[in-house]
């Protein structure tokens, strides 16, 4: 799936920072964080609520531009990229699975996953084999005619996932994918996003709450502070900053 | 996004608001049908008045009549010397030259004279005139009673109507029945022994019409000079009757020989456009020449001012239209803020964006745009029907008022598409520029 070899970086920030002003006050959302990311790498991300997690990952999908500092993708730097590159960046290289979903509530869950297919222009014979493999790797297959709202929180989160793999991303960035759902199917997600990894060889980059789950399944954890990158490591035992509870 | 996807997308998306969405394309309907309905009304007054006046001859056909040298008159004071040039008759020989000029269809006398008629017993005193072939093809003798002339020679008359309530009370009565036309013959005296000078006898004719029609209106074919007809008869059969004009004493007097001389001729023209070279060339020929030319001219320029007069205030409608186009797009752009972001994350250039906002605004038009065309052509219709109602009760003939053609049709589509891209242009641009991290954020 990656076309670049494992030992250059999936994903490398160098300084970035993203800060929001208004008036006296700024809020340094995401400050002087320098990280990289291997090929393959399957990453936890940590962090207290309001610590720049998302904003991290929307600066990392090209959706947000860093008010200063450089976000490289394989090696391409995203604040370099025209308008219309960034958005091939977002259709093919980048898989998103936002905090609150974001399906489309007017469409079926069928719909909503073909969606990246049409904006790719993938073919319409092609599109339905993979929205069908999509739904069934998430197992959703039979709620397929369903919208959004008919769906359980759990199951919108899986819908979400399957909407961010069908177009087979090289690159999976998910926002608190366990967020809603107990853990049994918390546990579940994880499974299927470690099966991606070593199947289908997609670097995840994922947010959470859950230290224990992280742990489980993440290869390796970051830890976001007030903005700053606070740790990095391997999922072992080391140094822990604060904010693992939510 | 292939066009197919994206055509779905916008289809789904008018369908969804879908009120909202069909009272913007009422709106436009309503903006394109007053577009129509005035622009037809243009087209109709434009037929109307081109088949009933530039095909009635008056614009193609030009009145030859004789040069008069009155130059003689004036220097018979001073000097005697120079003898006043005779003007070139007005005789077979000069018609027969009219006939050959290009482009001529048909030259004629216009015979007109005030004679006698007897029906049922009873004289009465009217006006006659010939009636030239001209008037079968151009619409002359539309919304009459009865039938045209079966042939150029037919012994048939059509009445006028106020003339045939002369005659009885139920001037529908009148077809089929027969009346009388008396009238003075002039024949052709043989030129006595030893003198080149000729003469004609006057002779009392009688001449049995049926009648065939009644017309309700002054039909127009070419110059009808000073006096209306009442009854109505073709041109060969008015020139075989070789009725006697007070313009043939002259001629006798004047000794212009035993051919037949004419006051007046008229040309017909296939086509005004023929008009002026053969005005020109009959002015070399030495008659005097007399035409409308100027005056169609000067009609095609009113044609013009009253069309883009009307076609303004039908814009202004669509204009109006169009603004409800920019409120529901941009009513979209707040509702669809988050669908926006979502497409945008998922990768959607911003060209997309715009292009699908156009479409959606592109449908509306080309919807309203049928919708309107439809509309305006039935307004029109209402309007054909209640001028043929109006001019009915004063006994006129039924006027088509309003046309839609094919042009019009097609081009307040056209338009309506245009109109709604343009109004779809800067909600298209909002939407493109979207910031999908705010639209994402936005609950
Ligand atoms: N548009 C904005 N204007 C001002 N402040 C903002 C804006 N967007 C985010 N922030 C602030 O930036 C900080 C980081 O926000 P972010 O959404 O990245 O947090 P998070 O780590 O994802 O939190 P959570 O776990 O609750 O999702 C927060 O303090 C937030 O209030
Ligand atoms: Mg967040």
């Amino acid at each position: 799936m990656n076309p670049l070899s494992s030992s250059a970086p999936a994903l490398r920030t160098e300084a970035v920072s993203k800060h929001y002003r208004r008036g006296a006050v700024v809020v340094r959302a995401v400050e002087q964080v320098t990280l990289a990311i291997a090929a393959g790498e399957f990453t936890a991300l940590l962090g207290a609520s309001g610590s720049g997690k998302s904003t991290l990952l929307n600066l990392l999908a090209g959706l947000d531009h860093p008010s200063a500092g450089a976000v490289y993708v394989r090696e391409r730097e995203l604040g370099a990229m025209s308008a219309a590159e960034l958005a091939r960046h977002r259709r093919q290289t980048v898989g998103m699975v936002f905090q609150n979903f974001n399906l489309l509530p007017r469409m079926t869950l069928e719909e909503n996953v073909e969606l990246p297919l049409r904006l790719a222009e993938v073919e319409r014979g092609e599109r339905a084999a993979r929205v069908a493999a999509a739904l069934e790797r998430v197992r959703l297959t039979a709620r397929r005619g369903h919208r959004p709202s008919e769906l359980s929180g759990g199951e919108q989160q899986r819908a979400a996932i399957a909407r961010a793999l069908v177009n087979r991303p090289g690159i999976l960035l998910a926002d608190e994918p366990t967020g809603n759902l107990d853990s049994r199917n918390g546990r579940q997600i994880l499974e299927l996003f470690r099966e991606i990894n070593r199947e289908l060889g997609v670097t995840i980059l994922m947010v959470t709450h859950e230290r224990a789950l992280a742990e489980a399944y993440a290869g390796r954890i970051l830890a976001l502070q007030d903005g700053l990158l606070a740790a990095d490591g391997a999922a072992a035992p080391a140094a822990e900053p604060e904010g693992g509870q939510a | 996004m292939k066009p197919r996807d994206m055509a779905e997308l916008a289809g789904r998306n008018l369908r969804e608001a879908l009120l909202r969405n069909s009272l913007t394309t009422l709106g436009i309907a309503v903006g394109g049908a007053s577009l129509v309905a005035m622009l037809s009304l243009g087209a109709g007054l434009k037929h109307f008045a081109s088949s009933r006046l530039s095909h009635s001859g008056l614009f193609n056909s030009i009145l030859v009549t004789r040069k008069i040298d009155f130059r003689g008159l004036r220097r018979l004071a001073h000097t005697p010397a120079k003898p006043p040039q005779p003007s070139r008759p007005l005789d077979s020989a000069a018609l027969a030259a009219l006939r050959r000029l290009p482009h001529v269809t048909e030259v004629y006398n216009q015979v007109r004279f005030i004679n006698e008629v007897n029906y049922d017993g009873h004289p009465y005193t009217t006006a006659i005139a010939g009636v030239p072939n001209l008037a079968r093809h151009n619409d002359a003798f539309t919304g009459m009673k009865g039938r045209y002339f079966s042939g150029p020679q037919a012994r048939e008359a059509i009445l006028e109507d106020s003339f045939a309530k002369q005659l009885t009370a139920h001037p529908h009565r009148l077809l089929g029945q027969e009346l009388d036309l008396r009238y003075a013959r002039r024949e052709p005296l043989p030129a006595a022994p030893g003198s080149d000078a000729s003469g004609f006898a006057i002779v009392p004719q009688v001449e049995r019409l049926r009648i065939v029609g009644i017309i309700f209106s002054q039909p127009v074919f070419g110059f009808s000079g000073f006096m209306p007809g009442r009854v109505f008869i073709p041109q060969s059969l008015a020139e075989r009757l070789q009725v006697a004009e007070v313009s043939d004493l002259r001629n006798v007097v004047q000794g212009a020989g035993a051919g037949r001389n004419y006051s007046s001729l008229t040309v017909n023209l296939q086509s005004a456009s023929d008009v002026p070279a053969a005005e020109a060339a009959i002015r070399g020929m030495g008659f005097r020449t007399f035409s409308l030319q100027d005056a169609s001219r000067r009609l095609a320029l009113v044609f013009a001012i009253f069309d883009l007069l009307l076609g303004v205030f039908g814009s202004l409608a669509l204009a109006v239209a169009s603004l409800g186009i920019i409120n529901t797009l941009v009513m979209a752009i707040l509702e669809r803020r988050r669908e926006i972001g979502v497409l945008k994350a998922l990768g959607a250039g911003e060209l997309e964006i715009k292009k699908l906002f156009l479409m959606e605004a592109g449908v509306m038009g080309l919807a309203g745009g049928i919708a309107g065309v439809i509309l305006g052509w039935a307004l029109g219709r209402g309007l054909n029907w209640g001028t043929a109602i109006y001019l009915n009760r004063r006994n006129l003939p039924a006027v088509e008022v309003s046309m839609v053609p094919w042009w019009l049709a097609l081009g307040a589509i056209g338009f309506a598409i245009f109109i709604s891209l343009l109004a779809g242009l800067y909600p298209a641009a909002r939407a493109a520029r979207l910031d999908p991290i705010k639209a994402l954020r936005y609950e």
